[in-house]
């Protein structure tokens, strides 16, 4: 067995300079990295291009990072919950790449499957297809999107082992389970930690040959975006 | 006039037996809580969930379960989970029956805008262009006009496109339209509202053959 482990967040972080591109796992603030991105916003790096669905809210998640201007570009598909990310955004001070969200979740895994571009409907006829190949297939228009070439893709797992197996739980799989292995190096945190043998092979979600760094974070608030109940009749 | 919620019991009549369908945010949310219940439909969310079901009761809620508009929800028996590039794969290759989602301007030749205005609203897309770009049956909820009472149903979009020509149904407060290819066409008015009153506030040209009936809802 080849171990994954590393013993905390800071030497998985290890490596991550200013002007770096870093995917980030999560759809809102569901299955979001976030014990990385804490020790990330404890750092001076800066300049950081990031690719992630979203942009978090003002106080959690990578509005962390926009509130102590860690980030240079977001490359996201919908960024509506956050008023510094809008500030900045509108002020000049932020880069943002809007990209269709099928087509980012496909860029992360075209990388992943080492494929360098794809064609796409989505988006043709809008401003997202300015600049891009254009081609018929089948009767229908489509574009040509490329793969991206990130230095670090960071995903949140609720189960993962020393060979950097991983599990994901419900919804949290979103965009965690295409970035692994889609960067040259991919950090997984984990909920919990397990000896390797006790996750069955069958239940893996992503092997581990796609993680190279993996380790239990310490604390996980696992922040609600809409809380939304229904009422016992 | 329809309200909102009026406007999803409209649309749930849209939605069939043995469907696969993706809601939007607003409006087309609602439209879960009116689809006939001796019918099978499955809800898909772009996040990564098919076989959605109702909110949790309080303290129920996870936080791992959710909907692409970031609200806590519950599975039915049969759900599956699975991942972004995946839940994008099903919709591009049409396995979604009726994709249902909301508008800020909808173009008779089936345009739809709803993702931004320049220089004062850039939310993103977020899956709207990849749904819009694949799904063969899109339903669009809107309000027919803007606050200040100018329609939203016109000749040609104004504001950034989201897909072309591919929107099938537009159900407002005041009609339901269908988009053909020589432009909308009238099929119901709301209750109490008269052709003229749509008319007037339509941008487009209507296409109007014989007697228009009310909604029934």
């Amino acid at each position: 067995m080849i171990t994954k482990k590393v013993n905390n967040v800071q030497e998985a972080i290890k490596g991550i300079e200013g002007g770096m591109t870093i995917m980030f796992g999560g759809f809102g603030l569901c299955g979001i990295p976030e014990n990385t991105i804490a020790a990330l916003v404890n750092t001076p790096i800066s300049d950081l291009t990031c690719i992630s669905n979203n942009a978090g809210v003002d106080d959690f998640g990578l509005g962390l990072l926009l509130q102590k201007k860690q980030i240079k570009k977001m490359i996201s598909s919908y960024v509506g919950e956050n008023a510094e990310f809008e500030r900045q955004m509108l002020s000049g001070e932020l880069e943002v790449e809007l990209t269709p969200q099928g087509t980012l979740a496909e860029r992360c895994r075209a990388a992943q499957a080492g494929i360098p571009a794809f064609f796409t409907p989505a988006g043709y006829g809008t401003e997202v297809a300015e600049g891009k190949e254009v081609r018929e297939f089948n009767g229908k228009m489509h574009i040509m999107e490329e793969a991206f070439k990130a230095d670090f893709a960071i995903v949140k797992a609720w189960k993962g082992d020393e060979a950097g197996n991983l599990i994901f739980k419900g919804t949290a799989r979103n965009f965690n389970a295409c970035m692994a292995g889609a960067a040259k190096i991919t950090i997984a945190e984990v909920e919990e930690l397990v000896p390797v043998g006790t996750l069955d092979p069958n239940q893996i979600h992503i092997p581990g040959i796609m993680v190279q760094r993996i380790f239990q974070g310490e604390k996980f608030e696992k922040r609600i975006e809409q809380r939304t109940v229904r009422q016992r009749n | 006039m329809l309200t909102k919620e009026d406007i999803a019991k409209r649309i749930a009549k849209e939605v069939k037996d043995r469907y696969f369908v993706n809601l939007g945010i607003g409006i087309p949310t609602l439209v879960a809580n009116y689809v006939r219940e001796d019918i099978a439909v499955e809800f898909q969310s772009e996040n990564g969930v098919l076989g959605m079901g109702p909110f949790p009761f309080a303290g129920e809620e996870d936080a791992d379960i959710i909907n692409a508009g970031k609200q806590t929800i519950t599975t039915l028996p049969g759900a599956s989970f699975f991942d972004s590039a995946f839940s994008f794969g099903m919709i591009r290759s049409q396995k979604v029956d009726l994709t249902i989602l909301g508008a800020m301007e909808v173009s008779e030749n089936g345009d739809i805008a709803n993702w931004k205005i320049p220089g004062k609203m850039v939310k993103g897309m977020g899956g709207a262009m990849d749904l819009v770009a694949s799904a063969e049956n899109i339903i669009v909820a809107m309000m027919h006009v803007n606050k200040a009472g100018e329609s939203k149903i016109l000749k040609k979009c104004t504001l950034p496109l989201t897909g072309v020509g591919c929107v099938k149904k537009v159900v407002t407060e005041l009609a339901v339209l269908e988009v053909t290819k020589n432009g909308f066409k009238l099929l119901e008015r709301a209750p109490g509202v008269s052709v003229e009153h749509i008319i007037a506030s339509t941008e487009a040209e209507l296409i109007i053959e014989g007697d228009i009936p009310e909604m029934d809802i």
